[in-house]
């Protein structure tokens, strides 16, 4: 029971990362680097003595710079990753503003005749229902 | 379609803040031809872009932001893939290309795919200097050789492209740097795509200034460099060897 302070610390990690992903603000693909993060202070934190013997063992002499080097290392590639990630959101999001732009276009192209009654059978009944309701609240499932 | 009509045009003029110069620069092109018809795509804009568009008598798609010329050129070859248009040209909102030229620019369709208004190319007196022309030289320079036809200006916006063509762009995302014209052009040619150029005369433009800035200039040069190297590592589009698929529509 070396340092109790970065035992706590990492105990706190780990809790508000469960209970984030225990209230569905983060997705478990996010979650999962940071658990492993979390634990593997935890442990290191229980037993300090371990990180000595791994620094010998990889060649570091100084066992803090392993753990530096470690901490450099693993913020690279969450940053990383999350560049990534928000390409792909960057992407979507592209996307959804042409077709928003193109079915905007189209709907105002539409004759004023068609909107009310059901004149054409694609598309028909989009402009009387509710643009949020029931519906769109219950489909709030998990994750996907 | 009967053959003896030609096939409707669709011309798509990216816009972002081009109110000054939209409403002549529309009523221009349609005047030119009965068989055009112009979408504006509005980037974005924060003046009236949008209203004397509509007004001149274009069709205009909205996008809710800012994506950048690439972006509002995908959002019309989406646009003319919905609608089935066989030919699509790009015209410039400023004014600076000349529509009487949009149909020299589409003969070129008849034996490629894509069809560039070259500005250089023995007509008119648009120059450049400096870094900007270095680089101008220099990319015409790779891609003639990639696409095995002469090609003097590979950046110019003024380009018609037929349902080949719409389908490799609509395959192909163009990226940020320079990916409306470079890298779009460049994966087109690696994809098969045959590309040509018509010699055109570009006018001054209507509104909006000209960025004449040797800084500008440099950082054109260099980015250029680097989306031709990307667009060279890019993987190619498998686009369909028939000019007349549509089944992905």
């Amino acid at each position: 029971m070396g340092n109790i302070a970065a035992f706590l610390l990492a105990l706190v990690i780990v809790a508000m990362v469960i209970e984030m992903l225990r209230r569905k603000k983060l997705r478990e693909k996010y979650a999962a680097l940071w658990l492993v993060v979390g634990i593997a202070t935890l442990v290191l934190a229980a037993f300090p003595r371990l990180l000595n013997i791994v620094a010998e063992f990889v060649g570091v002499q100084l066992p803090s710079n392993l753990l530096f080097i470690m901490s450099i290392l693993m913020l690279m590639g969450v940053c990383l990753h999350l560049s990534w990630e928000i390409s792909v959101v960057e992407d979507e999001t592209r996307t959804l503003a042409e077709e928003v732009a193109i079915l905007r276009s189209q709907i105002e192209a539409l004759p004023a005749s068609t909107l009310p009654p059901r004149g054409n059978t694609i598309g028909t009944d989009f402009r009387t229902r509710p643009i949020i309701g029931a519906a769109d609240a219950s489909n709030e499932g998990p994750d996907n | 379609m009967e053959p003896t009509v030609p096939p409707r045009v669709l011309v798509i003029m990216p816009a972002w803040n081009e109110a000054e110069a939209i409403g002549e620069t529309v009523r221009e092109v349609l005047e030119t031809s009965d068989r055009y018809d112009v979408v504006v795509v509005n980037d974005g804009s924060t003046d009236n872009t949008a209203q004397i568009a509509a007004a001149a008598g274009a069709t205009v798609l909205h996008l809710p932001f800012n994506l950048g010329v690439g972006g509002a050129m995908r959002a019309g070859f989406k646009y003319a893939r919905r609608l089935g248009y066989q030919r699509v040209i790009q015209v410039d909102a400023d004014g600076q290309h000349d529509p009487r030229n949009i149909d020299d620019v589409l003969a070129g369709l008849d034996h490629a795919d894509i069809s560039i208004g070259a500005r250089f190319a023995d007509r008119g007196n648009y120059t450049v200097s400096g870094p900007r022309r270095w680089a101008m030289v220099f990319l015409a320079r790779v891609i003639s050789s990639l696409a095995r036809t002469r090609l003097t200006d590979v950046t110019s916006g003024f380009r018609a492209g037929n349902e080949r063509a719409i389908d490799q762009y609509l395959d192909h995302y163009p990226a940020e740097y320079l990916g409306d014209t470079i890298d779009s052009l460049v994966v087109a040619v690696r994809s098969g795509c045959k590309v040509t150029q018509v010699p055109v005369e570009m006018r001054a433009r209507r509104g909006g200034k000209p960025s004449h800035n040797p800084v500008k200039a440099a950082i054109y040069l260099g980015r250029s460099v680097f989306a031709l190297f990307f667009a060279l590592t890019r993987k190619r589009s498998h686009i369909a060897s028939t000019a007349h698929d549509l089944t992905g529509a």
